[in-house]
């Protein structure tokens, strides 16, 4: 930790009014939104918050919302794993346009990753006709949902590993080639084990977006209840419906979600911060 | 390498293909007709403007809390920095229903709001304050590294030489994160014109007035449009490309600059 500067704000006055007024924003802007969801929730009373949260369409929501995760997660771990891989460690043409390519899902609207699937696999899209021959429903269906899914979460593995795995070159790899490992021994021995903390930090912002998505899947969703609604999804059908309770106490689950990936991320951090800091007093 | 390139081609490339081949079913005068319609227009004004406007927000908004996390000591400090990131793990229809209901008439914030006159819900407004808290982390996130490599002993130098707090700000802090700054402003603004869960609950969704781009799409898709749906899509989506061009570039820019210094 450094120490406080002297020269800019050092008067009491002016460091109270810069921390008062940066909290002051983050209160308004980001507390306040959170302690919104658990007050509506529990506005009813406990029991119409539990009530909403066992109840079977909520119950089918978060059935499926898991199950998305389950599929699209271990997916995009794997292939973040081999993306960053060949990226760091490989030279070869176009990889700059790889990058852009891996992080076009970013800025991308949510919508229109949801749009591209419905254009290439619904009733009137591109492929519609084939599949409607062959009885096959991919759009308002099930993997549908995963598809979009998959696309907006698959750079935040790779986003996570490729300046992890620049950062520790390829040294150690060969190495481990020349004591004779073969490539998935050197692969499990040697690389896992040096990207397993920012593997671990990419799945759980992976994960946290999978289960959370919204816009994306709610275009290709169709919003069948029980069957296609995801819990963002069972949660806006709840809001328009005037059902705010209900729609809240499902919300909430889904704040309590993100306020433990956001938990898990400080202390990866913190880890990270301690083990730098260890780093540099050894030296 | 093979797995890469393939799972891309499938899951990115394909479909980005299939949108363009959909858009290009309507003609060209067809596709300009449909492209800059009055009601698309009036979209891409709102979607366009109120991101640029809520990403300027977060840009100063962003500085000063970057700089406090960096800078000072105070209660609760590590739990405000977790804080920070809430945007990126709240999802988004959460944070819609929470804004819409917080800033609605009856909400803590709209209460006081509607004695001062002030309308939020449905308007341009309320869409403008769903973008701030969508890309509140990204400025944070990205000046935050800088401040903290950057050596207070320069400002005391400053200072010493007689250097006001505002001078040393403007000529020795600003010139530093000038470039993270403006990537995080560029990447909150990316993700300000593409939004769309958090804003429709407090937007209203009203035809030319507090209708967002992407909510055009979903509804031309609600009418089994999807010729007029691509071609809006085909105009966001060359706006998101440009900006993403422009973050590479203010990224290498800030990359010189850093290597520049160490």
């Amino acid at each position: 930790m450094k120490a406080p500067s002297r020269s800019i704000a050092a008067s009491p006055t002016a460091r109270f009014a810069l921390i008062a007024s940066a909290l002051t924003f983050i209160g308004i802007f980001l507390l306040l939104p959170l302690v919104t969801v658990f007050v509506e929730a529990l506005s009813g009373g406990v029991s119409k918050y539990m009530a909403a949260i066992v109840e079977p369409d909520a119950l089918a929501a978060l059935r499926l919302t898991l199950l998305i995760a389950v599929i699209s997660v271990p997916l995009n771990m794997v292939f973040g794993v081999t993306a960053s891989w060949a990226i760091s460690k490989f030279d070869f043409w176009g990889k700059s346009l790889l990058i852009t390519m891996i992080d076009l899902p970013f800025s991308v609207s949510p919508v229109i990753s949801g749009l591209i699937y419905v254009l290439l696999f619904g009733a009137q899209g591109l492929l519609g006709p084939y599949l409607a021959e062959h009885d096959i429903q991919i759009v308002f269906a099930v993997p549908g949902i995963v598809l979009a899914t998959i696309f907006v979460t698959f750079p935040f593995v790779a986003r996570e590993l490729i300046p992890l795995m620049q950062e520790q070159g390829t040294e150690s790899e060969e190495a481990a080639r020349s004591l004779g490992a073969s490539g998935w021994q050197m692969f499990t021995r040697v690389t896992l084990p040096n990207i397993k903390w920012g593997l671990l930090y990419g799945v759980l912002l992976c994960n946290a977006r999978a289960m959370g998505e919204f816009g994306a899947v709610s275009v290709v969703s169709g919003h069948i209840r029980g069957l296609t609604t995801t819990m963002p999804l069972h949660v806006e059908i709840l809001y328009n419906e005037y059902n705010f309770v209900a729609a809240f106490a499902v919300a909430s689950l889904l704040a309590f979600l993100a306020l433990i990936t956001l938990l898990l991320q400080s202390v990866l951090e913190w880890r990270d911060a301690a083990m730098t800091t260890a780093a540099g007093a050894s030296l | 390498m093979g797995f890469t390139l393939l799972y891309l081609s499938v899951i990115v490339l394909l479909p980005l293909a299939g949108l363009v081949i959909k858009a290009s079913d309507a003609t060209w005068p067809q596709f300009v007709a449909a492209a800059v319609a009055p009601r698309a227009l009036a979209a891409y004004r709102l979607s366009f403007g109120s991101a640029l406007f809520a990403a300027a927000v977060n840009l100063v908004a962003g500085v000063l809390v970057a700089w406090v996390l960096v800078r000072y000591r105070f209660p609760f400090k590590r739990v405000i920095d977790g804080l920070v990131d809430l945007p990126f793990a709240l999802p988004t229809a959460v944070a819609g229903i929470a804004l819409a209901t917080l800033y609605g008439p009856k909400g803590w914030i709209g209460q006081v709001l509607g004695v001062l006159g002030i309308k939020v819900a449905f308007t341009a407004t309320g869409v403008t304050l769903a973008l701030i808290f969508v890309g509140l982390p990204f400025v944070v996130r990205t000046v935050q590294p800088v401040l903290q490599d950057l050596d207070p002993e320069l400002e005391d130098a400053a200072a010493s030489l007689g250097a006001t707090p505002i001078q040393t700000f403007t000529r020795v802090i600003a010139p530093a994160i000038m470039p993270a700054a403006l990537t995080g402003f560029a990447l909150a603004f990316a993700r300000a014109v593409g939004e769309y869960g958090s804003v429709i609950f407090i937007a209203g969704n009203i035809p030319m007035k507090s209708e967002i781009a992407p909510l055009l799409i979903v509804i031309k898709l609600e009418q089994y449009d999807y010729t007029g749906a691509a071609v809006v899509g085909v105009v966001m989506l060359s706006a998101s490309f440009l900006i993403l061009l422009g973050i590479n570039l203010l990224q290498r820019w800030a990359r010189i600059r850093q290597g520049e210094k160490s």
